[in-house]
C-alpha cells in the first residue's frame, strides 16, 4: 500500500470505529447530541469527497460520482438515518481503497510476469575492468559480457564462450537452449553456465526485449468492443439513474397527494437516494479493462504476444484456422533427399542448381547448396533472374540453367518427369534440356498433429491448410495431421486469394485465424481476421505484420491462445452480467420499497470487490 | 503525431471521462486513456503544436475529474 492508501485505510478504521460506538450508545432522549456526534465520523471519512463533491459542482458536472454520494448521505442523514449516511460513505471509501490496490497490485503483478527489462550492460573498459553502463548508451557493434546468472541486455551475435540459455522469459518455453560462438543471441535471456563475449547488433531500443515490453504495455490500448460498450453504458447509466431517482422523490409523493392519501415524502426521497448510491458504474467499468490486461499479462507468461484487447476478443470466436504449411506445420529446415538425373552425373546436377539457387536466401535454396557440401563460387553464377513462385534462372559458367517446379519446366516448354514421393521437386534444365529433379523434404514438427487435435477439441470448425508444394505431398501431410481441407500449388499471391475466398464463406460471426511463420506471409497475416506469426522471436516483420505473437515456434500454442481469449472474455462477460444484473436488480426492488440502503451498498461496493477478484482470475492460464 | 503521456488518476470512470474531455479538446485527432498502464496516447491534427495543445486537454480533464494529472 502507498501512503496515500495507508491514508485512507486509517480514516476508515476510526470513522468505523466512532460509528459503531456512537450507534451503540443509548442517545434517543438526546437528538442534537447523536446528531452532531455523528457528523464526526461522516466528516473523518467524507470531507475529501464532500470537496471534491463541490469542485465537481462548480465544474458543471452533475453527474460526478462524488457529488452523488454526497447528496445520497447528507440526504440520509438529514432524514435522520445517521448510521446508514456514514456507513455509505464508509463502504464507498472501502471500495475506492479496495479497488486502487487491487489494480495497482495486478498492476505489479503483470510487470512482475513481464521482468525482461535488463538493468545494465557489461562493457569491457581498457584496462580489461567491466563496467556496468545503461543499456540504452550501448552503441552498435560494442562488446559486452554477460555473466552467468545474467540477462543478456541488447541482441547480438556471441564471438567467445559457450553457454546454455533460458529463454522462458520470452517464449514460454522451459528446456534452455545451447549457444556458442557464432550464434545470434536475443535479448532478454538469461545467461546459465559460461561467459559470454557478444557483440551487439541492435540499439537497445531496437532489440527484441524493448519490443516485446513495449507491445505487451501497450496492447490495452486498443480498446475492445466490450470495453467501448461498457463506457458508454457508463456515459449513459448514471444520468439514467440520477433522473429516475429524482422522478422517484417527487412523482410518487404527489400522485399520492392528489388521491389524499398523505405523500409519505420521507419513504420516497430515502427509496430516491439509495438509487443514488447504486449510480457509480465503477464496478463494470473497472473490471472490464482489468480483465483484458490480466488476459494479456497470462499469455505474455505464456509466450503469447497479444497486440490489444481487440485482438483477444476476435480469437475467442475464431472458427477457421488456416495454416501455412512450410514452418508453421513442419519444421522448415529442408534436406536433399533424393536425386534423379537424366544424363548428367548427381554431382554436376547438384552442383549447377546449388549455383544457381546460391543468391536465394529461401530455405530450399539453402537446402541444396547445404547438400553441395562445397564452397559456393558465386563469380561463376551471371544473369540471376529469380521468378516469384516458379523458380530462378541463371547462367553458370555461361551455360543456361533453370530450377524450379512443373510451372517453370513447362514454361520452357520441357517436360518434367513425374515424383510420387512427398516433398518438394526441384527441376533442373541445363542448356535449355531436361536434367532432373532433385527432391527436398521437410519434417512435420513433432506436436503439429496434438496441435490440430487441441483445436478440434476446442470447438475450431476447420482446419484448413494452404502450400505452395505439390498436391500430393501436401496431401500426403495434411492426411497424417488430420486436417480438414488443403490448397496446393499456391503462390504467395494465391495464398491471399484464398484467404479473402475463404472470409468471404464464412459466418458473419465466426473470424478466421491465418497463422503463419511471419516469412514470405506478411500479407495474408494482414488479410485475415486475426494474424497469428509463430517462431517469431528476433523477426521484426513478422511481428509488425501479426495481430498474435507466438514467441516459439510449437504449433501448440494456438490452442494454448484460443483458450486463454476464451477465458478471459467468459470473465469479462460474468462481470458485464453481474455487475449490470445486480445494480438492476437492486434498483427495481427499491423502487417498490423491498430494498435499503444497505443491500444498495452491497450493489455498488460488493459487487466492485467480486467482479476485480474475478478479473484477476484471468491471469492464471497455467492449465489450460 | 501520436504521443504518449504518463498520467496519474484513480478511478476506471474517471480515466473514461478523461478520455471524452480529451477527445473533445481542439487539435486532438484521437485520445486514448490507459488506465492499466496509466497512459495517455494522443494523436494530433496535423499541424497542432502539442505544446499548446495538452495544457488545454489537462485543463479540460480536471474539469470532468478534478484527481487526476497529465505528466507533461
Amino acid at each position: 500500500m502507498n501512503k496515500k492508501q495507508k491514508k485512507v485505510l486509517w480514516r476508515i478504521l476510526a470513522a468505523a470505529a466512532l460509528m459503531i460506538v456512537f450507534a451503540l450508545l443509548p442517545l434517543d432522549h438526546l437528538p442534537l447530541l447523536r446528531f452532531v456526534l455523528f457528523l464526526i465520523p461522516y466528516f473523518t471519512i467524507g470531507y475529501d469527497i464532500l470537496i471534491k463533491a463541490y469542485k465537481g459542482v462548480r465544474n458543471k458536472q452533475p453527474f460526478d460520482e462524488n457529488f452523488l454520494m454526497a447528496v445520497a448521505t447528507v440526504g440520509a442523514i438529514a432524514l435522520g438515518e445517521y448510521t446508514e449516511g456514514v456507513a455509505v460513505m464508509l463502504f464507498y471509501q472501502i471500495g475506492e481503497l479496495f479497488q486502487s490496490y487491487a489494480v495497482g497490485k495486478s498492476r505489479r503483478n503483470i510487470s512482475d510476469l513481464m521482468d525482461i527489462r535488463p538493468d545494465y550492460a557489461n562493457v569491457e573498459g581498457e584496462d580489461g575492468e567491466l563496467e556496468q553502463v545503461d543499456p540504452d548508451e550501448v552503441e552498435i557493434g560494442t562488446m559486452i559480457v554477460v555473466k552467468p546468472g545474467e540477462k543478456i541486455p541488447i541482441d547480438g551475435i556471441v564471438r567467445e564462450g559457450q553457454t546454455t540459455l533460458n529463454t522462458s522469459a520470452l517464449t514460454g518455453e522451459s528446456v534452455p537452449r545451447e549457444a556458442g560462438v557464432g550464434d545470434e543471441v536475443i535479448s532478454g535471456c538469461i545467461n546459465l553456465t559460461g561467459l559470454l563475449k557478444i557483440e551487439t547488433t541492435r540499439e537497445f531500443g531496437e532489440s527484441t526485449v524493448s519490443k516485446i515490453l513495449e507491445l505487451v504495455e501497450n496492447a490495452s490500448s486498443r480498446k475492445s468492443r466490450s470495453e467501448a460498450f461498457i463506457s458508454k453504458f457508463a456515459r449513459i447509466y448514471t444520468p439514467a439513474v440520477c433522473y429516475s431517482a429524482l422522478a422517484l422523490a417527487v412523482v410518487p409523493p404527489v400522485i399520492s397527494l392528489l388521491l389524499s392519501q398523505g405523500a409519505h415524502v420521507g419513504t420516497w426521497v430515502y427509496r430516491a437516494l439509495t438509487f443514488l448510491v447504486v449510480s457509480c458504474p465503477c464496478a463494470v467499468v473497472i473490471s472490464i479493462p482489468l480483465s483484458f490486461f490480466a488476459g494479456i499479462g497470462g499469455a505474455s507468461n505464456a509466450g503469447v504476444l497479444v497486440k490489444g484487447s481487440n485482438y483477444l476478443e476476435t480469437l475467442s470466436r475464431v472458427k477457421y484456422v488456416v495454416f501455412d504449411k512450410t514452418g508453421t506445420l513442419t519444421q522448415g529446415v529442408f534436406r536433399v533427399t533424393n536425386i534423379f538425373c537424366v544424363k548428367l552425373r548427381h554431382e554436376e546436377l547438384l552442383e549447377y542448381a546449388a549455383l544457381a539457387e546460391s543468391f536465394s536466401t529461401h530455405p530450399i535454396s539453402k537446402s541444396l547448396v547445404e547438400a553441395y557440401g562445397k564452397p559456393v563460387d558465386q563469380s561463376r553464377v551471371t544473369d540471376v533472374q529469380e521468378i516469384s513462385g516458379h523458380g530462378v534462372i541463371a547462367k553458370v559458367d555461361g551455360t543456361s540453367v533453370a530450377c524450379g517446379n512443373e510451372k517453370l519446366m513447362s514454361q520452357m516448354n520441357l517436360t518434367a518427369l513425374p515424383c510420387q514421393q512427398a516433398g518438394t521437386v526441384v527441376h533442373v534444365a541445363v542448356d535449355g534440356v531436361y536434367s532432373g529433379y532433385i527432391l527436398i523434404s521437410d519434417e512435420e514438427k513433432p506436436d503439429s498433429k496434438a496441435a490440430i487435435a487441441a483445436l478440434k477439441q476446442a470447438g475450431i470448425r476447420q482446419t484448413i491448410m494452404l502450400t505452395g508444394d505439390r498436391k500430393a505431398a501436401a496431401e500426403q501431410v495434411a492426411a497424417d495431421l488430420g486436417i480438414d481441407q488443403v490448397y496446393s500449388d499456391l503462390l504467395p499471391a494465391g495464398k491471399v486469394e484464398q484467404v479473402e475466398k475463404l472470409l468471404g464463406s464464412k459466418g458473419k460471426n465466426e473470424q478466421l485465424a491465418f497463422v503463419g511463420d511471419g516469412i514470405n506471409d506478411a500479407p495474408v497475416l494482414s488479410r485475415a481476421d486475426i494474424g497469428i506469426a509463430m517462431g517469431a522471436l528476433g523477426s521484426d516483420a513478422a511481428i509488425e505484420a501479426a495481430d498474435i505473437v507466438l514467441m516459439d515456434d510449437n504449433p501448440l500454442k494456438i490452442a494454448k491462445a484460443i483458450n486463454i481469449s476464451r477465458k478471459c472474455i467468459r470473465i469479462v462477460y460474468e462481470n458485464i452480467i453481474f455487475a449490470i444484473g445486480v445494480k438492476l436488480a437492486c434498483l427495481v426492488l427499491t423502487a417498490f420499497g423491498l430494498s435499503n440502503m444497505w443491500f444498495a451498498i452491497f450493489a455498488d461496493v460488493g459487487v466492485m470487490v467480486i467482479a476485480v477478484l474475478n478479473a484477476i482470475r484471468a491471469l492464471n492460464v497455467k492449465n489450460l | 503525431m501520436k504521443k504518449t503521456y504518463k498520467i496519474d488518476v484513480d478511478c476506471a470512470n474517471c480515466a473514461n471521462k478523461m478520455e471524452v474531455a480529451a477527445n473533445e479538446t481542439a487539435g486532438v485527432k484521437q485520445a486514448t486513456v490507459n488506465f492499466m498502464t496509466l497512459k495517455m496516447i494522443v494523436e494530433f491534427e496535423d499541424g497542432a503544436d502539442p505544446k499548446t495543445v495538452m495544457p488545454e486537454v489537462l485543463a479540460n480533464c480536471k474539469k470532468v475529474e478534478d484527481d487526476c494529472e497529465i505528466f507533461l
